[in-house]
């Protein structure tokens, strides 16, 4: 926010070369920040291509009524001769994997491990992250955990190998419901990677509390930071209470306890409670982040300080604290009493007023700015634009009364997905951009780039805009098959999940095309806009940076 | 030097700090069972009913207003019970006290202990809904073959007539459904022994 362009890296330039350990010690006993942020981002990646290809089996299937090739995806996962239910139960399978490896292992990895772990101890001058050595183990926790999930696909999961849960794996379909250990591997994958998020969690906080270079204040730190240590703290608090639920859980399949079971006198309705208790935080700490590389890159390329620092910062802090109250609006159907209802309404549209500050804010920032239209700002305008439809549709859902109607439709489909396929994945892309050259020292295509975001936002627009009217129309989420009146708009959708698809492939042509054709990148390729102190750096920046720690002088801006 | 030792203990406080609020929200998990099962019985939340005693009851005044009472009887999937009502419907006076009797019979070779978990439909009326006595309050054990009729005592608090949630409900239906607490010596929960 606050600092100029120097070039702190000056005494160290020298011998950045001279500490990288062999290759097996740094990339696998690394406790190197950037390196394990780069580890984040190529596992996120390939988590990502595993995720994004069973959401492209599940539109293949979907493109038509009727069961098309569910008993062909089947025979991948290593059924033989599967029977109907068997068949179907694939479908569960690969909605339940799509959404935790997309939660857990390709946005959280890449937005928190990824970005936050390259970028948040550089923008506040530190040297490395707090505790390096527990920041290698969160990374390989998370891997860890992914190989599990991955592992639950090929074992028996009661109707049919794999875990057919969904993401919110409720009782008693988990428990009495999925016989087999593919559930058990599906619940120790989310430990192994909860764990991993705490620990990295508790390194966060702990970085930006005490590691800030003198002069950087808490009320001088970078957006990006701010939106990294909220988002911190809502690991930390909601975490432990899905660790504590997913527990119970296991006990309750394997060791014979009745937490969820009314036989015992338990209640499945307190699994919901306790699972979106975690649940609704979680969604804030995939997006919170995001918000903070909008601005950043907002105010980059519109060459003035953010809009509102202040304002931006507290917006992010109310949005985490008041995404602690709003739980029971994932749970309208389960029986809430009115008032109960009206709370929860009442609640969640509060949200919409900090998440307001924001967005009002990014255009404040851009009015009467100096705006140049480079890739990571396009990204970011496509960013404000589809958060912002999916915040709307948000609204509309918030109302317990609505939701009575459009709950597990495709509208809840279509509004979750604007908000983190198209919200959280498009910041992704958009950091992607303004910081790659920073991250490897060679210029993407911007041509390339800009293509990419066309062809993008084109193609997710096309998957998810019609699923509005799915919804509204009726139609039930988490099915493999249809009525004929449905067809037409799913295979709009289908064909929409081609053109991303095309998307992914300009993207990684664009990483080729800057390995190998790239021209090096300078410290700060971004020009006069960028301010914060990743641009006082080389592209790559040093192993390791602020051997003499930079100071950060009184700003002219507050 | 002391600098960088200074800095170690105050990353480990706050790292410590941290952890600990992790682990205090991991405790608040756990114990967010017992809170609530207390939060229902004090709201009837998920259509949990009252449990009073003889003396409460009787301190409580006739309305002369009636109400429908429909009862509902089922057992779970591995329960070999036959368990119904013995009235579907009753029509009682709000505030009076009224019985209702259900009747089980153990079709199983073994013998079989089950325990009823209870439920009230629509939930907003399960505040109003007070058990005096009830089979659920305890376990039952039916011998091969043997039947049973089980009374339910209870009231509904003319309190009731008095909440605008519950003000267009024309009849309140109780559920009972019985569950296996063990077969013979086997204990029910154990499920890879009973297959349940």
């Amino acid at each position: 926010m606050a600092t100029t362009a120097d070039h702190f890296q000056a005494h160290s330039e020298e011998h950045a070369h001279d500490h990288k350990p062999g290759f097996f010690a740094r990339w696998f006993m690394s406790t190197n920040h950037k390196d394990i942020g780069t580890m984040y981002l190529i596992f996120a990646i390939i988590a990502g291509i595993v995720g994004g290809a069973f959401s492209g089996m599940m539109r293949v299937e979907l493109a038509d009524p009727g069961i098309q090739y569910l008993d062909t995806f089947a025979r991948w996962f290593g059924a033989t001769n599967p029977d109907f239910n068997s068949t179907l139960h694939v479908w569960n399978v690969l909605i339940t994997a799509h959404g935790l490896i997309m939660v857990f292992f390709m946005v959280m990895p890449a937005i928190i491990g990824g970005f936050g772990n390259w970028f948040v101890p550089i923008m506040i001058g530190a040297p490395d992250m707090a505790f390096p050595r527990m920041n290698n183990i969160s990374f390989w926790l998370t891997v860890a955990g992914f190989i599990s999930l991955l592992c639950s696909a090929f074992v028996p999961g009661g109707t049919g190998l794999g875990a057919g849960t969904g993401w919110t794996v409720y009782a008693p379909l988990s428990t009495t419901g999925s016989p087999g250990p593919a559930v058990d591997f599906g619940i120790f994958s989310l430990h192994l990677a909860g764990a991993g998020s705490i620990m990295g969690a508790i390194n966060f906080i702990t970085t930006i509390f005490n590691m800030r270079a003198p002069g950087m204040t808490i009320h001088k730190m970078p957006l990006f930071v701010w939106s990294v240590l909220v988002t911190a703290f809502l690991l930390l608090l909601a975490l432990p209470v899905l660790a504590a639920a997913i527990t119970m859980l296991l006990t309750d399949r394997n060791f014979g306890t009745t937490f969820f079971d009314p036989a015992g006198g338990g209640d499945p309705v307190l699994y919901q409670h306790l699972f979106w208790f975690f649940g609704h935080p979680e969604v804030y700490i995939m997006i919170l982040p995001g918000f903070g590389i909008i601005s950043q890159i907002v105010s980059t390329f519109s060459k003035k300080p953010v809009f509102g620092y202040l304002g931006m910062a507290y917006a992010m802090v109310a949005i985490g604290v008041v995404g602690f109250i709003v739980w029971a609006h994932h749970m309208y159907t389960s029986g809430l009493s009115v008032n109960t209802k009206m709370y929860f309404t009442a609640a969640t549209m509060v949200i919409a007023v900090p998440t307001g500050v924001k967005i009002f804010s990014w255009i404040a920032t851009m009015w009467g700015g100096s705006v140049s239209f480079k890739s990571p700002m396009v990204w970011a305008l496509g960013f404000i634009f589809l958060f912002t439809v999916g915040g709307v549709t948000g609204v509309v859902l918030a109302n317990g009364g609505v939701d009575d109607n459009l709950h597990d439709t495709y509208y809840v489909v279509a509004h979750f997905h604007y908000v983190l396929s198209l919200g959280a994945v498009t910041a992704l892309f958009a950091a992607f951009y303004y910081w790659f050259p920073k991250m490897s020292g060679r210029m993407h295509s911007e041509f390339l780039a800009h293509l990419h975001f066309w062809v993008f936002f084109i193609g997710v627009n096309l998957i998810f805009f019609p699923m509005h009217f799915l919804g509204l129309q009726g139609m039930p989420r988490r099915y493999p098959d249809y009525a004929e009146a449905y067809a037409l708009w799913n295979q709009v959708a289908t064909d929409g999940y081609m053109i991303m698809a095309a998307s992914i492939g300009i993207w990684f042509v664009n990483i080729a095309y800057a390995f190998v054709a790239g021209k090096k990148a300078e410290d700060n390729y971004w020009g006069e806009g960028a301010t914060t102190l990743e641009w006082t750096l080389t592209s790559p920046p040093p192993f390791h940076q602020f051997e003499t720690l930079p100071v950060i002088e009184e700003s002219h801006h507050h | 030097m002391t600098t960088a030792i200074q800095h170690r203990r105050s990353n480990a406080k706050v790292a410590l700090i941290a952890f600990s609020m992790a682990l205090g929200m991991l405790g608040l998990g756990y114990a967010s069972v017992p809170l609530y099962r207390i939060f229902c019985q004090v709201t009837g939340y998920g259509g949990t009913t009252k449990r009073v005693d003889a003396a409460q009851a009787a301190s409580i005044k006739d309305s002369g207003r009636t109400i429908s009472i429909r009862f509902d009887a089922n057992v779970a999937r591995d329960m070999p019970w036959d368990f119904k009502p013995l009235q579907n419907t009753d029509t009682v006076s709000i505030g009076a006290r009224d019985m209702a009797l259900f009747w089980a019979k153990n079709t199983s070779d073994q013998t079989v202990t089950g325990t009823a978990s209870f439920n009230v439909e629509p939930e907003q009326a399960a505040k109003y809904f007070n058990k005096i006595q009830c089979f659920c309050f305890t376990e039952q054990t039916l011998k091969p073959g043997e039947e049973v009729r089980m009374p339910v005592l209870y009231y509904v608090d003319p309190a009731f007539l008095d909440d605008p949630d519950n003000k267009d409900v024309q009849q309140i239906t109780l559920s009972y459904t019985f569950h296996v607490t063990s077969i013979g010596d086997a204990k029910a929960l154990d499920r890879d022994q009973s297959g349940g």
